[in-house]
């Protein structure tokens, strides 16, 4: 039927221990939404990152109208015509919108005489081409996110994209936004324009896709055409049958609540609400799972746990005791710890050594006399260091000498060495190998048999099951579900985790 | 192939770990060239009275850069350590001088000579707190905050005596204030008091910074501020710490200065912070926070020190001092690179 403007064929990406993509075929249709599909991490943003040059495939071959092609770089692809939307914005807050349409691709006079009002022509008519009211004046970091997303595009369509590829354009967009970027995207594929469309809102693919490519850990899982494709549909292709580790049956009961939450909500940035009138309690020797989509609230709920949102309002209570307003130190004295999900960001310290950051949070605990006391220090790590089963050359090797799985332990050692009686662990998979994995949940379970209360983060439906004894589900910052493990079907959660179109407030 | 790989790796670290250890002990084996070339080069060089005159002159640089070393190890940086300097020694001149007056009570308060020590030294740790105050609750940035307190406090010295030096600082037998002067020129077993002041402040920064809560805090507020602050790491209060331990050491150096001149001078102290900052770089201290030691800090104000007193005494020029001293500090930072990238390449 339409034409293909660009053909990939057995496309591997191998990454230093790992293989984000085996033989994948990918076929790109002019004219038509192209939907990608697949869990995090199923290699979809690998994929794109290759087909807009940001990454070069370890094997396979790409090919455009009948000729070999291969980019270096992403100002080679944008010349043959191929412009990327990340999910992520990549604009300049202190440039203006005209600015960072023709960043990097001046319309010059001579040279180097930057036209200004050439750029202001085309940037006005850009915009309006996309059906937006915004000055190519103003400045980006003035913007709302949706106007940004908006910008993004403009800038993508600047460069005549006959390929646009868009990650998760809607992630951050209100209902009208999104209405005005579907007609954008039904007036390029009018245009001719192939569009490549990533998101995990599955109503809205079956609403604009033409064609449909699942991918499940890094391999094709099925293509089709829009008849024939249901959300259960792409569900199955998307997960998959087998699971990820056997599950192990809690050891104990399940004691009375120990930390309760109120009312609890939070605004987002721009507009609306990050965290939604959550009320919630959860108990020790139980294991909680939230899922959730990303931006679905799961990091900003447990932030807001541990005393790092500010603007948080509702009742925390821990065994009965009132944590709202005390600082992440009291809170952490309180027994509720938090497991960042950015092990490197926001986990460890690199300049310091294996001991050193499992230390950090305990340091009361081995200092004698004003002074950390080695005797008391080193048998404690040595401890958690077995306990954990981290691989490390000592206390004292750098913490850079670790692979990531164990580096990941040293932030849940850390937050043991503290004697926490409730772990929140965001996301704590993420990055790490499947038999880290299994390694990190069996730990978990451990800990819940020892009386902890553990509630855990994952945007992997797998990992739901891998684990918990009861299931969350978040959306647009609310509580969608919560379910016993055993009652939890895939559908129900990946239908409950979808943010519906309607407007939140119908 | 796996085995050729590693056989072949561990043949080439034997070589790199050599020149790894030869970098990483660089300050070190710099001061000891420099020693060596001046004991060769410069008459007199090597004898004890001399090796007292440049310690003396080390000890006010070493003072200043233990303080800025730990808010360099933070990620911050103190620029005000210079004007501190001359604050804090016209605060001990005028009370020596003038005493405290109180005109509206119409008396004049004459303290001894330990409550000045004592009043200087909260003058310095109190500025540092603003500097702390306005890092941490207002957002400054370091390099500003600590900029214009650097004019304030300047500014402050100069209009305790309209500009003028407060001279003569041997207090009177009648008010009970004697003895001043021998913080810059008394002796402790034969050891200048000034040294043993180094030698104690050094070593109990030393020990702070590599055995107590506190310094563990340090490196990691600068190392990774946010997963400090996710352990529990209260990050304001450190810094705050780190700016007045800054301005308390800065005081120190502001006392034995005037001490030792028996006179305190408004523009005293100038420039200070800048040698202060090329020894802790020269010492390994890495400027974006995180990574230093005060013994290299320490011994990066020695290699300066017998840099600036061997060339005085070869008779070398004023200028051509200014032009070697940039250069040891440009070396010293582009040593530190190389290690690292090797260090990198080697783990």
């Amino acid at each position: 039927m339409s034409e293909i403007v660009l053909s990939a064929r057995g496309i591997t990406k191998a990454f230093p221990g790992t293989v984000a993509l085996k033989d994948v075929d990918f076929d790109v249709h002019a004219g038509a939404v192209n939907v990608l599909i697949g869990e995090n991490g199923a290699g979809k943003s690998t994929l794109m990152k290759i087909l807009a040059g940001v990454e070069q495939p370890t094997l396979g071959t790409m090919t455009m109208g009948g000729q070999k092609v291969s980019f270096d770089s992403i100002r080679d692809a944008a010349r043959q015509g191929i412009g990327i939307v990340f999910q992520e914005l990549n604009l300049c807050p202190n440039l203006s919108v005209t600015e960072n349409i023709f960043l990097g691709r001046d319309i010059t006079r001579a040279g180097f005489h930057i036209d200004r009002e050439a750029q202001r022509r085309k940037a006005a008519e850009l915009i309006g081409r996309l059906e937006h009211q915004i000055d190519p004046d103003g400045l980006v970091g003035d913007l709302m996110i949706g106007e940004q997303q908006i910008v993004e595009i403009a800038k993508a369509l600047a460069e005549d994209a006959r390929i646009l590829i868009m990650d998760e354009p809607t992630s951050a967009l209100s209902v009208s936004e999104v209405e005005v970027l579907f007609k954008v995207i039904g007036e390029l594929r009018r245009a001719g324009v192939a569009i490549i469309y990533i998101s995990h809102r599955l109503e809205e693919l079956i609403r604009i896709g033409d064609h449909f490519t699942v991918l499940r850990d890094g391999k094709l899982a099925a293509t089709a055409e829009r008849e024939g494709v249901t959300i259960p549909w792409i569900i199955e292709k998307m997960l998959g049958k087998d699971q990820v580790v056997a599950n192990r049956p809690p050891a104990i009961e399940a004691g009375p609540v120990l930390l309760e939450v109120e009312r609890l909500s939070l605004p987002g940035r721009g507009h609306g609400l990050a965290l939604d009138d959550i009320s919630v309690a959860f108990r020790p020797g139980e294991i909680t799972a939230i899922y959730g989509l990303l931006g679905a609230g799961r990091t900003e709920l447990f932030e807001s746990l541990y005393g790092l949102r500010s603007g948080a309002r509702g009742a925390i209570r821990l065994d009965g005791v009132a944590l709202d307003g005390h600082s992440v130190n009291r809170r952490m004295r309180a027994g509720l710890l938090l497991v960042p999900e950015d092990r490197q960001r926001d986990g460890l310290a690199q300049n310091l050594s294996v001991g050193g950051n499992l230390g950090l949070a305990s340091l009361r605990r081995f200092t004698r006399f004003f002074s950390i006391s080695k005797a008391a220090e080193t048998p404690l790590l040595q401890q958690i260091i077995d306990q954990l089963r981290i691989k490390t050359a000592g206390v004292d090797a750098p913490i850079t000498s670790l692979s990531g799985g164990n580096q990941q332990k040293v932030v849940i050692g850390k937050s043991l060495l503290t004697e926490p009686r409730v772990l929140l662990l965001d996301e704590p998979s993420r990055g790490i190998d499947i038999g880290a994995k299994a390694e990190v949940f069996s730990t978990m379970r451990d800990l819940a048999d020892r009386g902890l209360c553990i509630v855990y983060s994952t945007s992997d439906l797998k990992e739901t099951h891998a684990v918990a004894d009861r299931i969350l589900v978040m959306a647009n910052g609310r509580i969608t579900a919560d379910l016993r493990a055993e009652d939890a079907t895939d559908e129900a959660l990946v239908r409950a985790s979808t943010p519906k179109t309607e407007p939140a407030f119908a | 192939m796996s085995n050729a790989t590693a056989t072949a790796k561990s043949g080439s670290t034997d070589n790199t770990s050599v020149l790894l250890l030869l970098l990483k002990l660089r300050t070190f084996i710099a001061l000891i060239v420099v020693t060596l070339f001046f004991a060769l080069m410069a008459p007199n060089f090597v004898s004890v009275a001399n090796a007292i005159i440049i310690s003396k002159h080390v000890a006010i640089n070493a003072i200043l850069a233990i303080g800025i070393t730990y808010v360099i190890l933070t990620g911050g940086i103190d620029l005000s350590v210079g004007s501190i300097v001359g604050l804090t020694g016209m605060v001990a001149g005028g009370l020596l001088a003038h005493g405290l007056q109180l005109p509206m009570l119409g008396i004049i308060i004459y303290p001894n000579v330990l409550e000045v020590v004592c009043i200087a030294l909260l003058v310095g740790t109190a500025i540092g707190a603003i500097n702390g105050l306005l890092v941490t609750k207002l957002g400054v940035a370091p390099f500003i905050a600590t900029l214009g307190t650097l004019y304030v406090a300047r500014g402050a010295a100069l209009l305790l005596s309209g500009g003028a030096t407060f001279s003569n600082l041997v207090g009177k037998e009648e008010l009970g204030n004697q003895g001043y002067p021998i913080i810059g020129s008394g002796n402790v077993l034969g050891i200048p008091v000034s040294i043993v002041i180094l030698v104690v402040l050094a070593l109990v920064a030393a020990y702070v910074a590599q055995r107590t809560p506190f310094g563990r805090k340090v490196y990691a507020v600068g190392g990774n501020e946010r997963a400090a602050a996710l352990s529990g790491v209260r990050v304001d209060r450190i810094k705050i710490a780190v700016y007045m331990i800054s301005g308390f050491c800065a005081a120190v150096v502001g006392l034995i200065v005037s001490s030792q001149l028996v006179a305190s001078h408004p523009a005293s102290g100038e420039t200070f912070e800048l040698n202060a900052i090329a020894a802790a770089v020269l010492g390994g201290t890495s400027l974006s926070g995180g990574r230093g030691l005060i013994g290299g800090t320490i011994i990066g104000a020695f290699v300066i020190g017998v840099l600036s007193d061997g060339l005085v005494m070869m008779g070398v020029s004023e200028f051509w001092q200014m032009v070697i001293k940039g250069l040891v500090i440009i070396a010293a930072v582009v040593l530190d690179q190389l290690q690292r990238r090797l260090a990198a390449s080697n783990g």
